[in-house]
């Protein structure tokens, strides 16, 4: 790995770490918890499409890792994992049918994060009831995908070239 | 050409999202319980006829539950994002409340054979 490279990576994982860090101190009280903006995919949206699959799943889990450890609550990291690799793998499967934009690819990671989240408190606190809270998780989860792909994709226009 | 499936996916998940609650809504009928659960263990069951307040302890911390009306809420959380404080009132089956960080949920059930089962123990 050159320098160039670490470098790179350095930042883009300070800034997911930046956004994260603004998000949980910008949470709005909601009556369904898990719905959020989630900033921090734009980054790891532009790394998947400035410089692939690895940089970005990299980005992910550690953005995931330390923001777990320092803002949220450390038994919530199992959670935040679940939903950034469910996220990160339909993301990267979506891009490579090549028939989705950037918006779509947001979309679904925006929709995984939540499944993956919702899953993970399904196996943990073993109830039923979470059915209720499926369908507020997808819709945010969409439009938070909306929000965060249409911003990334004008973000990458305007960035200038590797 | 290429983004048309874009809007395909987010019409999609719009779809499925209402339909569940439709579902859901369809199916929801008034409940008669209020049962708390840590971890899926069963740790009390309240009625939701009578009004209380009661302290919730689990391994987290504490809530604290207040049933009035024939709903219930939580009122009072030391978890640090208190997000179960800010979920609205609960009164029909199979809704809940849940806190994440101290592994517990609240859930309605309806009355039928879980009351009896409620009497009997």
């Amino acid at each position: 790995m050159n320098t160039k490279k670490i470098t790179r990576y350095g930042l883009l994982i300070a800034l997911a770490f930046i956004f994260s860090y603004i998000e949980s101190v910008l949470m709005v009280p909601v009556p369904v918890p898990g719905i959020k903006l989630g900033i921090a995919n734009l980054v790891v949206l532009a790394a998947l499409y400035r410089m692939g699959n690895g940089p970005a799943a990299l980005v992910s889990v550690v953005r995931v890792v330390l923001a777990g450890l320092t803002f949220h609550h450390a038994a919530m990291m199992l959670y935040s994992l679940a939903g950034c690799t469910l996220s990160l793998l339909v993301m990267l499967l979506l891009k490579k049918t090549g028939r989705f934009g950037m918006v779509g690819v947001s979309v679904a990671g925006g929709v995984m994060h939540n499944l993956g989240q919702l899953l993970v408190a399904a196996a943990i606190l073993e109830t039923p009831a979470l059915a209720y809270y499926f369908p507020a998780l997808l819709l945010s989860g969409c439009i938070a995908g909306v929000v965060i792909g249409v911003a990334g994709a004008e973000i990458l226009k305007r960035l200038p070239g590797r | 050409m290429k983004k048309r499936l874009d809007i395909w996916l987010i019409l999609g998940v719009f779809l499925l999202a209402f339909s569940v609650w439709f579902y859901l809504r369809l199916m929801r009928e008034e409940g008669a319980f209020v049962v708390i659960e840590t971890e899926g263990k069963e740790m009390g069951r309240y009625s939701l006829s009578e009004s209380l307040t009661v302290e919730l302890s689990s391994p987290g911390g504490t809530n604290r539950l207040v049933i009035e009306n024939g709903t219930a809420k939580i009122t009072e959380a030391d978890c640090p994002d208190r997000l179960c404080v800010n979920q609205k009132a609960v009164r029909y089956q199979g809704e809940s409340i849940i806190c994440l960080p101290h592994k517990m949920t609240i859930r309605i059930e309806g009355g039928g054979e879980s009351g009896v089962d409620a009497v009997a123990q």
